[in-house]
């Protein structure tokens, strides 16, 4: 999955996408709608990818903003899929677990389905799943900051308790090898914005974690060795006495 | 040169009014025709920030603006625009330093100063910055002033300035984002600025703060008048500055001085620029006309280069080396 913000251009994002082999595009309904549908014409070229269109809820900061730009953008794209934001520290953009709760009962309700920005925190992700959400989208970091896996602990916990939901890691990857870490973890996608947009060659840094996701997953099914202690040759070193 | 035969432009915002100046440069007949009147408020290039800073902009676009942009101070000053090179000064606050290095990184003939040499450049920096990086080959301009030094000179040259009548000779289409009428991959990007005037704080050049969420520039107007700008969003509105950016534009200018706290508000203002898919501009043949159109946020900077190339195709024939597109054949 791919973010659309913060490209220098939508002739690069395009060729982002396309190196990226990304199956979904994020799109930020709030800000560019300003009144009525004056963002229609990058909409356009964010529909013209030929990818699923996940809107999302980005920069609502309560629950009534976020229900309402829900509304605002299933009218737009015509899905019921919203990924729902719901900021809860101005500062750090971190999610907002009350509100989210919030937001989520009401949209489920209302028809959509529901991927919900949160933190790794397992009780919120299980009530979350309680409401009715079917996949999950835990933080790596906070949104923009390219930190990586910032508790992977808690990750890996997460993965865990739910095998069975589909994840997706949201915010904070920057690069790469963030994503493979996440990937062999068992995460089911990641989904990236800053760290492709702002590279100095978005297109190739997309192909790039385009690999290294591909990577990661393909680590996580072969099983991968536990780290040990021991340390164990893999040719026999013969004639030493190794005790 | 072929003079014989007459050209409309149709626009005059920024790039009208510099195809206007290279073809009657040149002796061609030219008329103008934009039903708003005279050049001003009507065109997003009223709201430009005038940095002819094309090694800056290149961090964030194609490497051809560089060439094509570099000649656009020269080009400005012999029209009798004021051009003032002094370069471009970038700064970041204290947990966006990481941007800082970025921007070095991928800027060519930058310099980094410490905290004594943005004090040199800048005095009323002294102090509020570690380092900084300085791009010096930049220049800016007032956007105003030179689009009605181009407007005297033109109309000193009898170009006819017109709010409607028919086209004579061929069409020279510049009507920026009106043009999407006629041109399908034509998109408006929002900007909104803010003008301020403080008597307290003094730039000589423009200043950059770089800033993950809440850019900003300063370019220095004179008088204590400063530009403050400016956000760039995806939306094809024409004015309706939001609260949220100018909110954005006066804390950043807020946090690189504070004495911008005190200052006037005079103007708060927003357009959307004309832009083609990849933010570059386009010399476009097609049908009854050719367009000269997209320079999105580089109206000043690449408006001199388009306008060249643009009458050396008009006048001579000669193919654009750039941002060329002939579409009648198809």
């Amino acid at each position: 999955m791919l973010g659309t913000a913060q490209y220098p251009s939508p002739a690069v994002l395009a060729d982002a996408f396309r190196r990226s082999g990304a199956g979904v595009a994020t799109v930020s309904v709030r800000r560019e709608a300003g009144s009525g549908n004056a963002g229609q014409d990058f909409w356009a070229l964010v529909q013209e990818l030929g990818v699923d269109i996940l809107p999302n809820t980005a920069g609502c900061h309560s629950v009534r903003e976020a229900v309402t730009t829900a509304q605002m953008a299933r009218e737009l794209f015509d899905t019921r899929w919203l990924k729902l934001e719901v900021i809860g520290h101005a500062d750090t953009l971190q999610p907002d677990p009350f509100g989210l709760i919030e937001a989520t009962r009401v949209l489920i309700e209302d028809g959509f389905k529901v991927f919900p920005y949160c933190t790794e925190d397992l009780v919120l992700c299980g009530r979350l799943l309680d409401l009715g959400c079917e996949v999950l989208m835990p933080w790596a970091a906070p949104i923009g900051t390219g930190l990586g896996l910032n508790n992977e602990y808690g990750l890996r916990s997460l993965r865990a308790h739910f095998p069975d939901v589909a994840m997706v890691i949201d915010a904070g990857l920057g690069k790469p090898s963030h994503a493979a870490s996440a990937m062999e973890l068992g995460y089911d996608a990641v989904l990236l914005n800053t760290a492709v947009a702002r590279a100095g060659d978005p297109a190739a840094m997309a192909e790039a974690f385009a690999r290294a996701v591909e990577a990661g997953a393909l680590a996580y099914s072969a099983d991968p060795m536990d780290p040990r202690d021991m340390a164990a040759p893999s040719t026999p070193i013969v004639g030493k006495a190794i005790l | 040169m072929d003079v014989s035969h007459s050209f409309t432009i149709l626009g005059n915002g920024v790039a009208g009014l510099t195809v206007a100046a290279e073809m009657t440069r040149r002796g061609a007949a030219v008329k103008m025709i934009d039903p708003a009147g005279a050049p001003g408020s009507h065109a997003c290039s009223w709201w430009a920030g005038g940095m002819l800073a094309p090694e800056c902009e290149s961090v964030v676009a194609e490497r051809s603006i560089v060439s094509h942009g570099r000649g656009a101070a020269g080009w400005w000053a012999a029209q009798g625009a004021e051009v003032v090179r002094n370069g471009t000064l970038v700064v970041a606050l204290g947990r966006d330093q990481g941007e800082l290095t970025t921007f070095a990184r991928r800027v060519r003939n930058a310099r980094w100063l410490d905290a004594e040499g943005i004090g040199e450049l800048e005095p009323a920096l002294n102090d509020r910055f570690g380092r900084a990086v300085f791009i010096p080959d930049e220049a800016h301009i007032d956007p105003r002033a030179s689009i009605a030094t181009l407007h005297s000179s033109l109309g000193e040259m009898d170009v006819p300035f017109l709010v409607d009548g028919d086209a004579d000779g061929e069409i020279i289409d510049c009507r920026g984002l009106a043009a999407a009428d006629r041109l399908g991959d034509l998109r408006g990007v929002k900007g909104e600025v803010v003008m301020v005037r403080s008597a307290d704080v003094e730039f000589s050049r423009p200043v950059r703060m770089l800033h993950p969420r809440f850019p900003l520039y300063v370019v220095p107007r004179g008088d204590g008048v400063f530009f403050l700008g400016a956000t760039q969003i995806e939306s094809g509105q024409r004015g309706r500055p939001s609260v949220r950016s100018v909110m954005e534009l006066l804390n950043a200018a807020f946090a690189l001085h504070p004495a911008f706290g005190e200052a006037e508000i005079l103007e708060i203002g927003a357009d959307a620029r004309p832009a083609f898919p990849d933010n570059l501009p386009r010399i476009r043949h097609d049908r009854d006309r050719i367009y000269v159109n997209g320079l999105f946020r580089h109206g000043f900077l690449l408006g001199p280069a388009l306008a060249r190339m643009t009458a050396d195709l008009l006048l001579h024939g000669s193919r654009p080396e750039a941002w060329y597109e002939d579409r009648r054949e198809r």
